[in-house]
């Protein structure tokens, strides 16, 4: 009996699970007409959001691998004392609660925070600015590249690293011209889910950065302003989202497939 | 000149010194895990040993009492690693390239595709290291190693990865290749065989000591212990071919199946060398016969390995009955008989 009804249980889970999270996706693009989104779009206010949530995405995820990529070959090639701690540290804002998130970055390099005082004193004042907003988003979306490397760096096969050393190369000409290629699936990888998560930085931002129009409301920020007042607005930005969000998803699909294959 | 002394490299308790001229090729040979790669590997600057020196002619390398140690990419060695190690995102002329910084970068392509084509791969010069086969990929690894002008060649079982039809091949080009280069070169190989088909000379290695060094025909007839001649498995002389006579370096001649010609290594099983009295009549005209004298007598197990000295040393492995019906002792003259089916011939 349990034999025979096994494929249609396991067939009405996945269509389940599939409408379950399919549902409100398909919903924020037939809850109004395409012709008042598109038109929702056209307002300053949300044509500011979208363009600060690209912009400041952009700025943390250039950070986020041009720091972030160095730090994870050292992460996955050195051995030293502590070095677990380390990694639990860097990885810590991946499980921190946004909202936690947020207030941590306050007491850091808020006025009266940990060193937001030196940054005062340096003529640096964070909340209330868009920089506000690249450090929360380069706080809550680096871990998720620094693993993705960690790991890409981590599989390498060390004979290619080791040849590029008796080759004459020294350690950053085998970093950059051999362990940075042959990484580069998982490079792509993590930099495209820190750009994903980046996005999608809602809690940290508003508690660090404010809310202020134009200067740090991100998309996020702004379809959370305009739900009450503009459902069509609220809407509008979050189709944008999800078209954003799906292209991210498609391509680490993509590289995780042409890895593969190889 | 390349010297090296060496006391406890990386994970095994290596003890070995070893010396080797300009254009000699040493093999250090062994069974797996014996250090064979760790001494490659300590003399690339890839793994620090715990004490010990590696000079090349005048420049020192590592010296643990001097407290000098240079990294490896200001060691000039060529290394051809076991897989290769070709850097798979580039070309194989990039990968040829890649040493080649202080070439003009206009020039270094035309220079890659030179090595490429003396290695006879000139034409897969744009192909991604996927698309080559073992035998080219290994001609890529060595265009590559060259391409650095090392002071030292080091292979680590530089066929190991071909299969047996790309072997022989690989083997004479690998021994023209190390001619030409003239600089000191060591080889690592599990194989007797190739070790003494590439090798000048052969240095065995047992759990991190050099156990015996000399050629491999010494080392065949005169193993300094059951290990070694258990190691040495086949009997390797060189001649020149004329078709299916080979005149034996030293004297004498024996007939081969197949025809060859010009330089040769035979190869032969010591258990299809049999021995006979020296004046006993040739029986068939396919078999050998090569005048000998017994160097040593060893027994290996069920069987006794009988070192000779003739042309070239020779062994032959036999029952202990032929050793008392023959009373077989070190001094005294036989003959070593052996069918022309059982030689393998390979190119020098």
């Amino acid at each position: 009996m349990t034999e025979r009804l096994f494929p249609y249980a396991v067939a009405a889970a996945t269509a389940v699970a599939v409408a379950f999270l399919a549902l409100p996706v398909v919903a924020i693009f037939t809850h109004s007409s395409p012709g008042r989104l598109v038109s929702a779009l056209g307002d300053a206010s949300a044509r500011d959001a979208l363009r600060l949530s690209l912009e400041t995405a952009a700025i943390a995820v250039a950070i986020v691998v041009l720091v972030g990529t160095p730090a994870a070959w050292l992460l996955a090639t050195r051995r030293f004392p502590g070095r677990t701690l380390v990694i639990t540290l860097v990885e810590l804002p991946l499980v921190l609660p946004p909202a936690v998130a947020g207030l941590a970055l306050l007491v850091a390099f808020g006025p009266d925070g940990l060193v937001g005082g030196g940054l005062e004193d340096a003529g640096i004042v964070l909340p209330l600015h868009t920089a506000a907003v690249v450090v929360a988003l380069v706080f809550v979306a680096a871990p998720f590249h620094l693993r993705q490397a960690q790991a890409a760096f981590a599989s390498l096969d060390p004979g290619p690293l080791e040849a590029s050393r008796t080759l004459g190369a020294g350690p950053a000409r085998t970093f950059l011209r051999v362990a940075v290629p042959a990484a580069r699936g998982g490079l792509v990888t993590g930099a495209a889910l820190a750009l994903a998560r980046a996005l999608g930085e809602f809690g940290a931002t508003l508690m660090f950065a404010g809310s202020l129009r134009g200067v740090t409301r991100t998309a996020s920020l702004a379809i959370y302003d305009r739900f009450g007042t503009d459902i069509d607005g609220a809407l509008a930005l979050s189709a944008v989202l999800v078209a954003a969000a799906a292209a991210l998803l498609v391509t680490v699909r993509l590289v995780g497939e042409r890895r593969a294959a190889r | 000149m390349l010297r090296a002394e060496l006391r406890g490299a990386g994970p095994i308790a290596v003890d070995a010194d070893l010396a080797v001229e300009r254009g000699r090729c040493l093999a250090l040979a062994g069974p797996s895990g014996a250090g064979k790669t760790s001494v490659l590997r300590a003399i690339a600057g890839l793994a620090r040993p715990r004490e010990g020196s590696v000079a090349c002619g005048e420049a020192v390398w590592l010296d643990t009492r001097r407290g000098i140690d240079l990294a490896p990419d200001r060691r000039r060695v060529g290394m051809v690693f076991q897989d290769h190690a070709l850097f798979d995102h580039m070309s194989a002329w990039r990968n040829v390239a890649y040493p080649l910084i202080d070439v003009p970068k206009a020039h270094r392509r035309e220079r890659a595709v030179e090595l490429l084509e003396r290695l006879g791969v000139g034409d897969r010069a744009d192909a991604p290291p996927a698309e080559l086969s073992g035998g080219e990929r290994q001609r890529v690894a060595l265009a590559r190693a060259l391409a650095r002008d090392p002071d030292v060649l080091l292979l680590d079982e530089p066929l190991a990865s071909l299969d047996a039809r790309t072997r022989t091949h690989a083997a004479a080009l690998l021994a023209a290749t190390l001619r030409d280069a003239d600089v000191p070169a060591v080889l690592v190989t599990h194989d007797f065989a190739e070790a003494a088909q590439l090798a000048d000379e052969v240095a065995v290695l047992a759990g991190g000591m050099i156990v015996q060094r000399g050629t491999a025909g010494e080392l065949a007839a005169r193993p300094a212990s059951a290990f070694v001649a258990d190691f040495t498995g086949a009997v390797v002389l060189t001649g020149t071919a004329d078709g299916t006579t080979i005149h034996i370096d030293g004297g004498g001649e024996v007939t081969v199946a197949e025809p060859a010609s010009g330089p040769v290594a035979i190869t032969l099983h010591p258990w299809d060398v049999t021995l006979d009295a020296p004046a006993a009549a040739a029986t068939g005209s396919a078999r050998n016969r090569l005048p000998a004298r017994v160097a040593s007598v060893t027994a290996v197990g069920s069987r006794v390995r009988v070192g000779l000295d003739a042309a070239q040393p020779l062994v032959a492995e036999v029952t202990p009955e032929a050793v008392a019906a023959l009373g077989l002792a070190p001094g005294r003259e036989v003959a070593a008989v052996f069918k022309a089916s059982a030689l393998r011939v390979v190119a020098r």
